[in-house]
């Protein structure tokens, strides 16, 4: 069982780069790559060896793995629907934040490592931007637990209260505050652009300046493992109240995460970069009222019976 | 003080003519008239004349459209320093800079002795392009941050040095010269005047045309030849079609740097069909080879008119909808306004040139102010004005210059075919060969895409090209740039710098 979540997380966290850029291609009326030129590009680099500046230490060699294992660990946290993923426990929720969290700061330390100040100017932003997302991730997963009453994913989404459709639409704008997380943890427009060439407007891309080879394709998988774990959360909060079956959560976490980067990155322009902190700031204020709602259903749920 | 009085249409002028003066009367007359809003200098160049340096001033006047030309001379063993018009105003700093770093000459109170077109001193033999004492600000929470010489993108090189508090930047220095390609002296040793033509043409790759203009205009001023009327509208299409093609890429690109894709897709497509209307016409996507002195090697026919009026009417009917699209999106206003502001004093006072100025409120326009061929008799040409002077007044400049420029080709177009599409076309071939005016200084004043280019060409006793002068609008705005930035975010550099998209060779020659 636990073998064929992570199988459909994997299969998620290959399919969301190649919908995002299909959305886009279409957007932009070009035909656009073929759906797995990021799976070709990533095999590529991992043929490549890596080249290390003469100047980093071992902090710089390690924060790839390091990233890699971290977003692996949280990824296996997350449950597709109502399968049950590998690690499940009490409390997991939070270790899921913190395992992202980890894996962030270990990227930050390599960047400082290096001393290029392109590189201190990205784990900077990195930093602030990371910190400022935590509030938000951290109520939205405490409301999961206060509508179901567990603290794991796992016993969270096989609950009966969250199937329970009074609460859909608290667990609607659950999945859209995941949604806007989701933006801003893997480096897209509006917060990011992973496109952009130029050293100076970039967050996540900065910091991976000076890897290359076997360590960026790391950096990458990993960040294709994120995405998905995020996307499969919002999805989870969606399928839900529909009976939270896995095969509605599966394809509809590659659709959330694929459409809805792949629209904005084509329409929208980047915040200018003071903007993005009101952007994560207001994430996380829409989270603070979800929770209290969720508070307030919760006791009026109690008052009615 | 005494000047030559001339203007953008007047033949090329005898050096024996223009008045000679000494350095104090010179420094007291040109310090008074660039106080005032309505002068600008054009160009202030060193020439070796015997064992002299003879020193010319252009100094355009905006409002009557006059070139005012002054000179004064220093003997080979003067080494008094001669006293910094820089110190007094600012937009004299590129040729103050641009003398001494040429002939050793000494500016007394000169703000700041920065080498122009060499990445170290010249002068002094322990500089080097390594050791190049950038400015720095002492402090414990200021930072620095390099950008180039060498890019991380395929651009050409120049170093950017920026000093900032947090993501604020404080302070930029931008170096330039790490390319000097001996352009101007290029002319003088060749005595091939297409080959000459092909270096105007490589002055700035993107402003091919309005230099290969330029410098056909100060040709036929010297060899005093008049060239017919249609030959003028043929130019001003092909200069006006570069401008389109440019104004659109910039669009693109500046909707590149915010990642909005929409806007870059549709620009990058209408600017590859403006410059393949160009190939079309003369083989060349950049007009190179269009422009040549006293005729052309490719007069339009009765299908080359039609295929640029149905392209051009194409574009500049999508490219509306591009621009429509921009201006009614508010994550693109959000990131436009009130982003990388230059005032409109501060451009005046260091001599900003062309679109750059325009958005800040300064109509500095050739086509306006200094009209020549078509443009004075017979498009009337109003400059493009914003007052607000940030990326999106930059923006806004372009995308007007757009549909004016689309405009003009039509009308002109439409002229060649209501006269000469049944028969031949008046415009002869090209001629190498004309003779010059001997010991003659003749100047070719154009309006390109990023503004004001300014070429002299000087003559020797046979009538030889002794000496040449190119400058293009980028020399002056770079320091635009440079504080635009101040106070902005390091992340909206790439935007500000985009918005002006200044050449790096134009400066370097």
């Amino acid at each position: 069982m636990a073998l064929f979540t992570t199988l459909l997380l994997l299969a998620a966290a290959l399919a969301i780069p190649g919908l995002i850029a299909r959305t886009r291609a279409c957007l932009a009326g070009r035909k656009g790559i073929r759906f797995a030129q990021h799976l070709y590009d990533v095999r590529l680099q991992l043929r490549k060896g890596a080249v290390y500046s003469t100047t980093v230490s071992a902090l710089f060699r390690t924060a790839p793995s390091v990233y890699l294992a971290s977003a692996i660990v949280a990824a296996l946290m997350i449950p597709v629907g109502d399968l049950r993923p590998a690690i499940a426990f009490d409390g997991d929720l939070v270790a899921f934040a913190y395992t992202l969290a980890l894996g962030r700061f270990a990227l930050v330390l390599a960047a400082m490592d290096t001393g290029s100040p392109f590189e201190g100017m990205g784990a900077s932003r990195e930093a602030l931007y990371g910190a400022l997302v935590e509030p938000g991730l951290m109520l939205t997963a405490a409301t999961l637990a206060l509508v179901s009453g567990y603290t794991s994913f796992a016993r969270i989404f096989a609950a009966d209260a969250t199937g329970d459709l009074q609460l859909a639409v608290l667990l609607l704008l659950v999945a859209y505050i995941l949604v806007r997380i989701l933006f801003t943890e893997s480096g897209r427009v509006p917060v990011d652009d992973p496109r952009t060439h130029l050293e100076l407007t970039m967050i996540h891309e900065v910091m991976c300046l000076d890897y290359a080879g076997v360590d960026m394709a790391m950096i990458k998988i990993a960040g294709w493992l994120k995405s998905a774990a995020l996307a499969m959360l919002a999805a989870n909060a969606v399928a839900a109240p529909l009976g939270g079956r896995w095969w509605i959560a599966a394809p509809l976490s590659v659709l959330l995460a694929g459409l809805s980067i792949g629209v904005v990155e084509s329409t929208q322009a980047r915040n200018k970069l003071v903007r993005n902190t009101t952007f994560i700031l207001i994430i996380a204020a829409m989270a603070a009222l979800v929770f209290f709602a969720a508070y307030l259903l919760r006791l009026n749920i109690i008052v009615l019976e | 003080m005494n000047y030559y009085v001339t203007d953008n249409t007047a033949p090329s002028i005898p050096l024996a003519d223009i008045p000679e003066v000494s350095y104090a009367a010179f420094y007291d007359d040109v310090a008074a008239r660039l106080a005032e809003p309505r002068y600008h200098v054009a160009h202030y160049f060193a020439l070796p004349d015997g064992g002299r340096l003879r020193f010319f001033l252009l100094l355009l006047d905006d409002a009557e459209g006059r070139v005012l030309v002054a000179s004064h001379a220093m003997e080979y063993y003067d080494d008094m320093p001669l006293p910094s018009l820089t110190a007094r105003h600012a937009q004299m700093h590129p040729f103050e800079r641009d003398i001494a770093e040429r002939y050793g000459v000494r500016f007394d109170a000169m703000p700041w002795e920065k080498p122009l077109r060499f990445p170290h001193d010249r002068f002094d033999r322990r500089s080097s392009m390594d050791n190049y004492p950038f400015y720095s600000i002492e402090g414990g929470s200021l930072h620095e941050v390099n950008v180039g010489p060498i890019h991380a993108g395929i651009i050409e090189p120049g170093a950017f040095r920026f000093i900032c508090n947090g993501e604020q930047v404080l302070h930029l220095e931008i170096a330039l010269g790490y390319q000097h390609r001996g352009v101007e002296e290029a002319f003088a040793a060749t005595h091939n005047r297409l080959r000459q033509a092909c270096l105007a043409e490589a002055v700035a790759g993107d402003s091919a045309v309005a230099h290969a203009e330029a410098f056909a205009e100060a040709i036929e001023k010297l060899s005093g030849r008049p060239r017919p009327a249609e030959l003028d509208r043929e130019r001003a299409v092909a200069l006006e079609l570069e401008r389109m093609a440019m104004q659109i890429a910039d669009t693109g690109a500046l909707s590149m740097d915010v990642g909005y894709q929409l806007g870059q897709v549709a620009s990058e497509a209408l600017r590859t069909m403006t410059i393949n209307t160009t190939q079309a016409w003369c083989g060349n996507r950049f007009g190179k080879g269009l422009v040549r002195p006293h005729g052309t090697d490719h007069p339009l026919t009765a299908e080359k008119a039609a295929m640029i009026r149905r392209n051009v009417a194409e574009i500049a009917r999508r490219y509306d909808e591009v621009r429509r699209d921009i201006e009614s999106s508010p994550t693109l206003l959000a990131r436009f306004e009130q982003c990388g502001i230059v005032a409109e004093n501060e451009m005046q006072r260091i001599g900003g040139v062309g679109q750059a100025a325009r958005a800040s409120g300064l109509a500095r326009d050739i086509r306006t102010s200094h009209p020549w061929g078509v443009y004075a008799r017979e498009l009337h040409h109003e400059p493009v004005v914003m007052r607000q002077g940030d990326v999106m007044a930059r923006l806004a400049v372009r995308s007007r210059e757009v549909a004016r420029s689309a405009a003009y080709i039509d009308r002109l177009v439409a002229e060649f075919e209501q006269k000469y599409a049944a028969g031949e076309s008046p415009c002869a071939a090209p001629d190498y060969e004309a003779p010059l005016a001997p010991s003659s200084l003749s100047v070719g004043l154009v309006e390109g895409w990023r503004g004001e280019i300014c070429h002299v060409a000087v003559t020797d006793a046979e009538g030889r090209i002794a000496a040449y002068r190119a400058k293009d609008p980028s020399l002056h705005n770079w320091l635009a740039l440079a504080l635009a930035v101040r106070g902005e975010g390091i992340s909206d550099f790439p935007i500000c710098n985009k918005s002006f998209n200044l050449s790096y060779c134009g400066h370097d020659l």
